[in-house]
């Protein structure tokens, strides 16, 4: 079973951003960068999937600059067993990062590749879909379950309404939700071990992009709120407010 | 100029998120004298349809047959990129809820663009779509330019609004796209629920609730308000609430009309996943607990004693 993942280093969703001078990204000199929360939950499966039928592989991969090497340490440590990097100094837009990761893959071959629902920074949802066009794999995004047995997949994920099942062939290409899984921390051997693990670095193939950003703003500030009083008795305003005020009842 | 809106139901209803989508959209259409295009796949198509002739749409097609009957969406989002093909759309559209999103970008992919994802304003200046969209889970809004061709935007529920205008024309076209994934059971959970991300009404809870039992008082307030109930990081790591309740950068980013936002102190990743909703009330008896700073309305107080107290008023009025 050979079995790709693909990840992202993001900023540590505690952090409060800084705006870079340039007007269009952040400042990231004091950024504490993580894996993107939702690629360990991925990365996670695949681990367990490669334990559960005892043999195959799991490689990441991942776009961006060479530093990101640190996070795809923590990712080998976690027990995964080597890593490619494309390399991108550059910003890229969700297509460009698609392509350069199908660039990766389609020289590969995988049985199964898993990305995260969505980074948790431009959270577009998107890459895994993209990948998986690009390469003609389907796609299933925000699984919640997942068996492999005999080159065949049974997807289970939270739908309005109920569980849907989704079952068929291998190679497929899966975004994990956080239901999945709760994903271990990595041991001090498997860290020592993943200093010697290989990371590829390669160029990144990215294309055009589709989206030009023109500015990175904060946030408009909220308008003044207040507090309307203090216990029960605060209850009759607050209705009031409401209903005359914001009109939202 | 053609605009093509990927219309989302389920059991013959339309959902509201995909109306102000198409509203959006005939908007944009109408000062560019533009067309727009409503597509609805699926079993059920044509039924949904005909409760949605005079929401915006110049065309409707309607795309039926057995090979999207047990097809997973990506038969849907092949069927949606032919349409765009063949109509040579300058964009598509669609609600960006999680079904939407999931079909949109699909759709991308086999035309080779990008999604300009979970907008929450769109405008044409000079010949390109200009998005506004929040990232880092509102933490920053970045504004960029559309350069593909077509343009595919996604805009976020409860951002665009729902219009009237003259009765659609209807196509019926037949189904040849069909996914190697089959969807082979559906499990019906509880009663139907309204999906956070689209809700108009969110009362969430962090572990001011104490225990999760005390949900049921969310629960039985957010029902009188015909919303969902969210939950806080905490409480949905402690096991006391699904993950898919979680509201916060590590969860769903939601932006209703009004959020009630109950025993929640405020953490940074919470804030910036709420933070964009348009009304927000707090009620917690620490009135340092961060909360408070991007609350509209705030009562510091015990929510055991304000919640029921609030929705026994609430049924008083709203009767």
């Amino acid at each position: 079973m050979k079995i790709a993942v693909c990840m992202k280093r993001v900023p540590d969703t505690a952090t409060r951003l800084s705006f870079a001078s340039d007007g269009t990204s952040i400042d990231t000199s004091e950024v504490q960068w993580v894996i993107s929360p939702y690629d360990e939950y991925a990365i996670e499966e695949a681990l367990r999937i490669r334990e559960q039928h005892g043999e195959g592989t799991v490689t990441v991969v991942c776009v961006g600059p060479e530093s990101s090497t640190k996070e795809l340490r923590k990712a080998l440590g976690m027990g995964v067993d080597d890593a490619v990097l494309a390399t991108s100094d550059e910003p890229l837009d969700p297509i460009q990062t698609a392509r350069a990761l199908a660039a990766v893959l389609s020289k590969r071959g995988d049985d199964l590749i898993l990305f995260g629902r969505q980074s948790v920074d431009s959270q577009g949802a998107q890459v895994g879909a993209l990948v998986a066009r690009l390469l003609g794999h389907p796609f299933v995004n925000d699984i919640a379950a997942m068996t492999v047995t005999d080159g065949k997949v049974r997807i289970e994920r939270e739908v309005e309404g109920g569980r849907e099942v989704i079952e068929g062939p291998l190679p497929v290409i899966v975004g994990a939700d956080k239901s999945l899984n709760e994903p271990r921390y990595p041991k001090l051997k498997e860290i020592m071990l993943a200093k010697k693990k290989p990371i590829e670095t390669v160029p990144c193939d990215a294309g055009a992009p589709s989206l030009e950003t023109i500015a990175l703003t904060p946030p408009p500030p909220r308008p003044e709120g207040r507090i309307i009083g203090e216990g029960p008795e605060a209850v009759e305003e607050l209705i009031r407010v409401l209903r005359e005020e914001a009109k939202v009842i | 100029m053609k605009i093509i809106v990927w219309i989302e139901f389920s059991h013959g209803k339309v959902k509201s998120a995909s109306l102000e989508a198409l509203g959006s959209a005939r908007t944009l259409a109408e000062s560019a004298s533009g067309e727009v295009i409503a597509v609805l796949c699926g079993p059920g198509a044509g039924q949904a349809a005909s409760s949605m002739m005079t929401a915006g749409a110049h065309r409707i097609v309607t795309i039926e047959g057995e090979s999207l009957s047990n097809s997973h969406v990506d038969a849907i989002a092949t069927e949606v990129a032919q349409l765009a093909t063949a109509e040579s759309a300058s964009m598509l559209f669609a609600s960006a809820t999680s079904g939407g999103k999931e079909v949109i970008a699909l759709t991308a992919g086999s035309l080779g663009t990008a999604v300009a994802a979970d907008c929450i304003s769109i405008s044409h200046e000079e010949d390109a779509y200009c998005i506004e969209r929040p990232v880092y889970a509102g933490k920053a809004i970045l504004r960029q330019k559309v350069v593909s061709d077509p343009a595919v935007i996604s805009l976020r529920p409860n951002y665009g609004k729902q219009i009237e205008r003259e009765a659609a024309t209807v196509t019926e076209q037949q189904s040849t796209a069909e996914s190697v994934l089959k969807r082979s059971e559906f499990i019906e959970g509880s009663a139907a629920k309204v999906e956070l991300t689209e809700a108009e009404i969110i009362v969430s809870g962090g572990r001011g609730l104490k225990k999760p039992e005390n949900f049921a008082l969310l629960e039985s307030l957010a029902d009188l308000l015909g919303g969902a109930v969210g939950a806080s990081r905490v409480v949905v790591d402690a096991g006391w609430r699904p993950h898919s309740d979680q509201v916060g950068q590590t969860g769903k980013t939601v932006s209703p009309k009004l959020y009630i936002a109950v025993g929640i102190s405020g953490a940074i990743q919470h804030l910036a996943g709420m933070s964009s909703s348009r009304t927000i009330v707090a009620i917690n008896k620490d009135a340092a607990a961060p909360i408070f700073q991007v609350a509209t309305y705030g009562i510091v107080g015990d929510l055991f004693e304000v919640i029921p107290r609030l929705e026994s008023e609430l049924r008083a009025v709203l009767q």
